[in-house]
């Protein structure tokens, strides 16, 4: 699988991507600095990594969704291109028009990093795929805008669709109907609020991360 | 167009009081000049010599901690301690105090706190993989101090989250004595190679100065003399002074950083930190041997009009001054373009040893480097031996009708109960390393070094009553403390940071207190093998002329060589034996039961437990053979509360109960449950387990004891209750409830 | 010349940081506090010599792509 991970100025998850990335898949993932306008040829997947882009400053994400390389990522997502876009990543995803919605501050107004019981929403989808039976997994979540928002028109769409793709389990920010990340319309983007990258074996994160990296790997 | 005319004129004594200089420390500025100081020259002597950046105060006696030792690299006088961590690796870590502006300014002052260490460490060319923060907070019931807390959390959660460096461990405690004076100590731990470690000396003359960062501004002048003087009522009014932190740019800074430290470009680096100029432009030329020659008008500036004592005194945030090796300005230029961070030269370094200013092409300043270092004030300040209290007498105290109810109000008291509601709020887990964090609530912390299958254990600990009541046998338990956390985890302690927190050192009874809290520290540190490398020093934490409590913070670190090898406090299993290391006598003075349970405080709580060097070292070596070599995955040392609260503890982090035997016959019931003796640890092993450490097994649980190893089994795990046979029972639920459920319910406002 | 851009949630997305304000300022008596929405404010120095109406086009445009998030945010702009 050939993937690159996008670095903006302010993402703080991008080596934790990289090293998921690496671990899982056994190859070196493209790096790749915001400027650039371009992406690596034949490209399988690209991962918006998590941080504080542009240090959050206007509105998480925004900055950089208008950064030089966001025709190449649109692209890549218009070709059916797998994103998974984690965190900050999930921000800058909306902000791009990849997937519906927006992240907003969280209801308790506090940043909040807990370990968080997640429910498969679906099991049919690229990213999870590989969780078969399993109906919980449990992710890290860190963020201070993960509140996600959307019509009830677009909410019912979601749900009516298969493109919730994971749910809280106790609701820790206030999202619509506890949705912790959704899927694009093909089903190739996936935005997720929770770190599955820092639940990769080994880490106080625990480990049901794996399983969604070798989702996509057998996906693509 | 700045008006010049009021920087060069002459400054008498009375300017040079309104800086901060004692009469005494003018006529040196007079003998070293042969002429009075300019206002530019006389703000660059104010700070050099303040004792935040001179120790004026405490230098001779900083000269008595262990500095040295096999795995010592650098110790104390660079911008941080490293250490050699194997495999040609370096730690590099430090703490420091932003104690005065987090007071006015909670938010900000706290993040730019967090700003400042890990420039510190990164500085010296050390990616930063870890924040500790150690905080004291006013009594609860004091009106500023919720409002404190919640603006100091979010200054800390808010800078370092967006950085990017997870904050692993920490403390906080309360006490009326930092109602006036709040503590917010940070403290950055960096991973470097050993090869590319930079450094503020090694400046050569005729090289460019580089100037990176943020733009100056105004901000925070005279910080490094504001933490250097005492409050009084009405001194919000020092709010201007405070800087304002921009994690982001720090962020690029720290990625910029390091791409230029992986090219060998740089000569000399220094960040801008207290006395942001000044100081690092000083440091680069007196370590250098050399002289510099800054042009004002090519530095960055954020405001117009601004003078050259601004913008040398100026604190902005976020900025790093270094010398590049001759040739490279263009290709460092690069990187700090591709990072959208402003570079500019600045100045030169000269053969002249001078440090010479310009503003619009008049000199402004010209004064000689060695004198702002080398004649800084050193004083011997007059000490008063300070009275340890005396031994508590606890049969003058009723006994409690109720010792469950005791245990429980121990868990529950703001020292001790769960601050989930302050590290929920910081990001533990970003660079993906975290082994365990405050979320086990462990010991220390347990980094891994990326890549590697070894891991750094981290911790800082002080306990501020024990200081005040035995300055030095105090001043040993918080080195002997932090050498037991990072034992119980199975780290091999490496090094310690400091930062002492005091009141004013002109007060010989503070002073006295200062210097035995040194000297004890230094026993400790001397003993067991644990040097100091990198600290600060707080004065003048006074308000109305009350100092804190003495509050000498270590932090500490130590090395796991194999990460399968670890405990935490979590693990526990049904039928697991547990074993109690170390002796008990049921030492009650200065305990938390006394302050919590008897109500008392001062010297009136007695005594604190004193501290047998050898044998913590012993104990230590004994539970880290234990995890290392046999396999032990829980262990917990005994501090506050004790038996009783380490096996709370140890029993809520597994959600399991444990059944502890009675007291022994000599010993008080509170004394066995709540007595804080040192040198001990749980440790949970499995009861099927045959031997242990050298130690047959069967002996240990049939109660013999090696002759020099008090070890013996004192309960078992099980139930759904924390249970000591004839003293307390309380079901876990019900403690869960008090120990979460303080800090939540007072940040709301309902307690 | 100025323009002064107000970007607030819109009606109907829950603003929590608006109604902690609320809170905040009923527990200190001031009673006649409703419904508190919280915005931002962002101040833009234009280049002279610009049309009023073509600062309006302008600033319009700058809202649409970048300071406001049209999905969950409303804006208004004042020019002069």
């Amino acid at each position: 699988m050939k993937s690159a991970v996008i670095v903006f100025p302010g993402s703080n998850c991008d080596r934790d991507a990289q090293t998921a990335l690496r671990q899982v898949t056994g190859a070196e993932p493209a790096m790749v600095w915001h400027k650039e306008g371009a992406l690596p040829n034949k490209l399988d997947l690209i991962v918006l990594p998590g941080g504080f882009s542009y240090g959050d400053y206007l509105r998480s994400g925004a900055m950089a969704a208008a950064s030089p390389i966001g025709d190449a990522i649109r692209a890549h997502a218009a070709r059916g291109g797998y994103v998974l876009a984690i965190c900050n990543g999930f921000q800058v995803a909306t902000e791009l028009g990849l997937l519906p919605g927006a992240l907003l501050r969280n209801a308790s107004l506090n940043f909040t990093c807990r370990p968080q019981p997640l429910a498969i929403a679906t099991n049919s989808s690229a990213f999870t795929a590989g969780y078969k039976e399993q109906r919980e997994v449990s992710f890290p979540i860190a963020h201070h805008d993960g509140n996600y928002f959307a019509d009830a028109a677009t909410l019912d769409r979601l749900e009516g669709e298969g493109r919730v793709a994971f749910r809280y389990i106790g609701n820790p920010n206030g999202s619509a109907r506890d949705i912790a990340g959704v899927l694009s319309e093909n089903g190739r983007v996936l935005g997720l609020m929770p770190h599955p990258e820092r639940a990769m074996a080994g880490q106080e994160g625990g480990n049901d991360g794996v399983k969604l990296f070798e989702s996509l790997m057998a996906a693509a | 167009m700045a008006d010049l005319s009021a920087l060069l004129a002459p400054q008498d004594e009375a300017s040079a009081r309104s800086h901060g200089l004692k009469p005494n420390e003018y006529q040196i500025v007079l003998d070293r000049l042969g002429r009075p100081p300019n206002l530019v020259e006389m703000g660059i002597f104010s700070v050099m010599w303040s004792e935040h950046c001179s120790y004026k105060s405490t230098r001779r006696h900083l000269g008595k901690f262990p500095t040295k030792g096999p795995r010592v690299i650098q110790g104390p006088g660079e911008n941080a301690g490293v250490v050699d961590i194997g495999d040609g690796q370096a730690c590099i870590f430090k703490m420091e105090s932003h104690n005065h502006p987090s007071y006015i300014e909670p938010r900000q002052g706290a993040g730019t706190g967090v700003g400042g260490i890990l420039r510190d460490v990164f500085t010296m060319g050390a990616r930063p993989v870890a924040l500790v923060n150690a905080l004291r907070f006013g009594d609860p019931s004091h009106p500023k101090t919720r409002s404190l807390v919640a603006g100091v959390v979010s200054g800390i959660g808010g800078y370092g989250n967006c950085v990017g460096v997870p904050t692993v461990a920490g403390e906080t405690q309360f006490h009326k004595g930092y109602n006036g004076n709040i503590l917010v100590n940070a403290m950055a731990v960096g991973l470097a190679d050993q090869n590319k470690i930079f450094y503020s000396r090694g400046a050569e003359p005729g090289n460019a100065i580089f100037y990176v960062g943020s733009k100056t501004g105004r901000d925070g002048i005279h910080g490094a003399t504001m933490a250097s003087a005492e409050f009084s009522e009405g001194d919000e009014e020092k709010r201007p002074t405070v800087q304002v932190g921009d994690p982001f740019t720090e962020k690029l800074l720290i990625e910029a950083c390091l791409e230029l430290m992986a090219t060998d470009w740089i000569q000399s680096i220094q960040d801008m930190g207290a006395a942001g100029l000044t100081s690092s432009s000083v440091e680069i030329a007196d370590k250098g041997g050399v002289g510099v020659e800054m042009d004002m008008d090519k530095v960055p500036q954020r405001e117009t009009g601004m003078t050259a004592y601004e913008i040398m005194l100026s604190e902005s945030q976020e900025r790093m001054l270094m010398v590049l090796k001759p040739g490279r300005e263009a290709d460092a230029k690069k990187i700090f373009d591709k990072w959208d961070l402003d570079a500019e030269v600045i100045g030169y370094t000269t053969d002249t040893g001078r440090l010479v200013l310009k503003q619009q092409g008049i000199v402004v300043c010209d004064i000689p480097v060695p004198p702002l270092s080398q004649d800084a004030p050193n004083y011997d300040r007059p000490w008063n031996a300070p009275k340890p209290a005396p031994a508590l007498d606890i049969s003058k105290y009723p006994e409690p009708a109720d010792y469950g109810e005791v245990l429980l109000k121990l868990m529950s008291s703001p020292d001790m109960a769960s601050k989930r509601w302050i590290w929920e709020q910081y990001d533990r887990h970003v660079m993906g390393d975290t082994i365990d964090s405050s979320q086990s609530g462990g010991d220390a912390a347990i980094v891994r070094i990326h890549g590697a299958n070894k891991a750094l254990a981290i911790c800082s600990d002080c306990n501020p009553h024990y200081v005040a009541a035995d300055p030095y046998e105090g001043g040993k338990q918080a080195v002997a403390e932090a050498y037991r956390n990072l034992s119980a985890v199975g780290a091999t302690p490496i090094a310690i940071t400091d930062n002492l927190n005091f009141g004013n050192p002109e007060k010989p009874d503070t002073m006295g207190v200062i210097v035995k809290a040194i000297e004890g520290m230094a026993e400790a540190c001397r003993v067991l093998e644990f040097p100091v490398v990198s600290g600060n020093v707080s004065l003048y934490n006074e308000t109305d002329g009350v100092g804190i409590p003495p509050t000498p913070v270590v932090g500490g670190i130590g090395l796991i060589e194999d990460l399968s090898r670890t405990a935490t406090l979590r693990g526990l299993k049904e039928g697991d034996a547990m074993l109690l290391i170390g002796d008990t006598r049921g030492h009650l003075g200065a305990s938390l039961y006394t302050r919590e349970a008897l109500g008392l405080d001062g010297s009136a709580a007695g005594a604190p437990p004193q501290v047998d060097l050898a044998v913590e070292k012993h104990h230590a070596a004994r539970v880290r053979r234990f995890i290392g070599m046999y396999g032990v995955k829980s262990v917990h040392d005994l501090s506050e509360g004790g038996l009783a609260a380490a096996a709370a503890e140890m029993a809520l982090a597994s959600n399991i109960g444990v059944r502890l035997i009675a007291p022994p016959q000599e010993l008080s019931k509170a004394g066995w449950a709540f007595g804080e003796d040192q040198a001990r640890y749980l440790v949970v092993v499995p009861q099927d387990r045959r031997e242990i450490g050298g130690n047959d097994f069967a002996d240990l649980l049939a109660g013999r004891p090696a002759d020099d190893f008090p070890c013996i089994k004192v309960g078992e795990v099980g139930g759904d209750s924390v249970r000591i046979e004839g003293v307390l029972d309380v079901p876990l639920s019900t403690l869960r409830a008090a120990y979460e459920g303080w800090l939540p319910r007072y940040m709301k406002g309902a307690s | 010349m100025k323009a002064t851009v107000h970007v607030s949630l819109k009606v109907g997305v829950l603003d929590p940081q608006g109604k902690a304000v609320g809170d905040a300022l009923g527990r200190l008596g001031f009673d006649e506090v409703g419904a508190v929405r919280c915005g931002k404010t962002i101040e833009l120095e234009l280049k002279d010599g610009l049309s009023k109406a073509d600062a309006e086009r302008r600033v319009k445009e700058m809202c649409e792509k970048l300071l406001a998030n049209t999905v969950v945010e409303r804006y208004s702009i004042d020019i002069g």
